[in-house]
């Protein structure tokens, strides 16, 4: 008991001596100005995501706060009777667009991040039977990886939407489908290697359970490339999941992601009412910006052949 | 390399029957096979005379071989929306989408070389950095958007351009091309520019780090010391032989261009395949949309299949991994 109470408060004192891996990995991402930025700005996005219900100057779901005779009104302009302003405008029914987008930010943050995880936990592990298991295994998920990797993103999901119909759910499922393989492929490359090295055959040895080899000890040591891959699927979930919803596959209008009010600002714009799809379309762009901004900079902090 | 060949080709014939079964599980097995093939404005006796005729009846493992048997006949079903054998439909809408990735992967190779040479050549210079950051950019805009934005700036607010549809065609080989009169070449600008944004800067990155490397090559240190001008250096030297792999990536990535109209498509209302199958899931026309996914599934399998050969052509290692 003594024992296992004294291990957390020694850490750290050993850690002020010794840089551990982990700081020193943070100090190597903090040189970048760049990427530290991009972390800031996307922060400030999860968090307006998170407090939206809080922050955001109106519910544009709550049909009580909205005013059909608001519809359509420029950024800048005062409501009706006169209680607020429509900093980007009103949309056609009414509602604020900066509520919309805060709101939207929400769903498409949630989707983007929710397949990605999903699709994370899928290829890893797929990736890991594969290269711990070898063989047939092997070569038949890997003819599948490189089946789906064969057929651009948005055809497989426009299939799969195609059979499923949309919805949030739906949407989640055929972006998992999309993007397991990349996971699964960086996974088998870095365990592949990992597999040979002397710990792995140390628990071997030790005669550990498989399982525990597996997640224990092979699974850490390929996480790096596997987070860089997991920040740029991010990006591209939150991208393709836009794309789908403003093709009218994705999520259903009921709740309305930044692609679908893009998508709403549509048939406005060809009048010359462009806030409507414009700035939903600067909230995606800042967010997917930010993501990769961060993502690029971790491939190069994480990556051993840029390791002196 | 014939073993090679017949291996691949086999393989991919094999994919093609795998796919044909999971649409054909996705239309028969997960929905109910008759409302999805059959209108729903049909009457009852109307129903059961389309049930029976499409074999609906029979069981699962003999109706996918109808369907099958239909497939390799080139019938796909007729679209309920406009009454028309669904290939055939998708097959008029083919010229529209071809000509768009077409004149995206020209626009691809005509903006992007030379940004990629200048980038490459001088590497610090300002106008590099802009360019490189403005290829960074061109992979984060989602395209959707930057259609609409086009479309906001140059034919809303502008007025230079046509903001939809496909102009004028002039009908060449029993096909109608908008590319052939000016004002379906006008029509055409905004959506190729669209289309062609990622691949800008795609072809941007390979040039540019195709430049870098070459110009340290002995072969143009030797070229400069024998004097020659340096445009004839840039031009000759280096540029020919930076061409070969940037044209090949560029080809390479037509099947991706084509499958990405179907987002310019949809923005631009441009009447090709991609939007035909927007459409038809929208208003849940299932045989056009099993055609199309019959139809691109053949098609990428063609598209990988001549590229795996062009590779295992020009790189012997591909070949010679593949038999061990």
């Amino acid at each position: 008991m003594s024992i296992t109470t004294a291990g957390p408060a020694a850490a750290p004192a050993a850690a002020a001596k010794v840089e551990t891996p982990f700081q020193r990995f943070v100090s190597e991402f903090a040189a970048s100005k760049l990427a530290l930025f991009g972390l800031a700005v996307f922060t400030m996005i999860a968090l307006i995501a998170i407090f939206a219900p809080w922050i955001a100057p109106q519910n544009p779901y709550d049909l009580a706060q909205l005013d059909i005779m608001d519809g359509r009104l420029e950024p800048g302009a005062r409501s009706g009777d006169g209680t607020m302003t429509y900093w980007l405008g009103t949309d056609d029914q009414g509602r604020d667009m900066l509520s919309g987008i805060m709101y939207g930010l929400r769903i498409s943050l949630t989707v983007g991040a929710g397949s990605a995880l999903i699709a994370c936990v899928v290829g890893a592990s797929l990736g890991l039977l594969a290269a711990y298991a070898g063989g047939r295994t092997d070569s038949a998920i890997m003819r599948l990886v490189d089946l789906q990797l064969s057929f651009p993103a948005i055809l497989a999901a426009l299939m799969i939407l195609a059979f499923l119909g949309k919805g949030i759910l739906n949407v989640v499922i055929a972006l998992v489908l999309v993007e397991w393989a990349y996971y699964a492929r960086t996974v088998r490359g870095s365990a592949l290697v990992e597999r040979r090295r002397e710990y792995i055959e140390a628990a071997h040895c030790l005669a550990l359970p498989t399982r525990r080899i597996i997640f224990r000890h092979l699974l850490p040591n390929c996480l790096p490339p596997l987070i860089v891959v997991m920040t740029m699927q991010v990006a591209r979930a939150i991208a393709l999941e836009a794309t789908l919803s403003f093709l009218g596959l994705g999520v259903p209008i009921t709740e309305p992601s930044l692609g679908l009010l893009i998508a709403n600002g549509y048939e406005y714009m060809l009048s010359g009412k462009y806030w409507i799809s414009f700035y939903p379309g600067i909230a995606l762009l800042i967010t997917i910006v930010s993501i990769n901004l961060v993502g690029d900079h971790l491939r190069d902090v994480l990556n051993p052949r840029l390791k002196k | 390399m014939t073993v090679f060949l017949l291996r691949r080709l086999l393989q991919a014939i094999g994919v093609v029957f795998a796919m044909s079964v999971l649409v054909f599980i996705g239309v028969y097995a997960i929905g109910d096979p008759v409302e999805i093939l059959i209108s729903p404005d049909a009457d009852q006796i109307e129903r059961e005379r389309a049930i029976e005729a499409l074999g609906l009846n029979l069981p699962l493992w003999r109706q996918y071989l109808v369907f099958l048997g239909n497939a390799l006949q080139g019938d796909l079903g007729r679209s309920f929306v406009f009454n028309e054998p669904a290939l055939q439909l998708i097959l008029q809408r083919m010229p529209a989408t071809l000509e768009l990735a077409f004149g995206a992967m020209f626009i691809a190779i005509l903006l992007g070389l030379p940004l990629g040479l200048y980038a490459g050549l001088r590497p610090n210079s300002i106008g590099s950095k802009v360019i490189m950051a403005g290829s960074i950019l061109g992979f984060s805009l989602p395209t959707f958007w930057v259609g609409l934005m086009l479309i906001m700036v140059f034919a809303v607010q502008l007025g230079w351009l046509p903001s939809t549809g496909r102009g004028e065609t002039v009908e060449v080989l029993g096909m109608r091309w908008s590319f052939l009169t000016w004002n379906g070449l006008q029509h055409l600008l905004m959506p190729a520019f669209n289309l062609a944004l990622f691949k800008i800067s795609l072809v941007i990155r390979l040039t540019r780090a195709g430049v870098r490397e070459t110009v340290l090559m002995d072969y143009v240190k030797f070229a400069r010391a024998k004097g020659l001008s340096p445009s004839r250096v840039t031009f000759v030297h280096v540029f020919k032989n930076i061409l070969i792999p940037v044209v090949t990536v560029v080809g390479l990535e037509l099947g991706s261009t084509i499958a990405f109209s179907v987002v310019t498509e949809s923005v631009f209302a441009w009447p090709g395949m991609g939007k035909l199958i927007i459409d038809s899931i929208n208003v849940l026309d299932r045989p056009v949309i099993v055609a199309y996914l019959m139809m691109i599934v053949l098609m990428f399998i063609t598209i990988n299949l001549i590229v795996d050969v062009t590779y295992s052509v020009l790189d012997p290692r591909v070949r010679l991994e593949s038999k061990a």
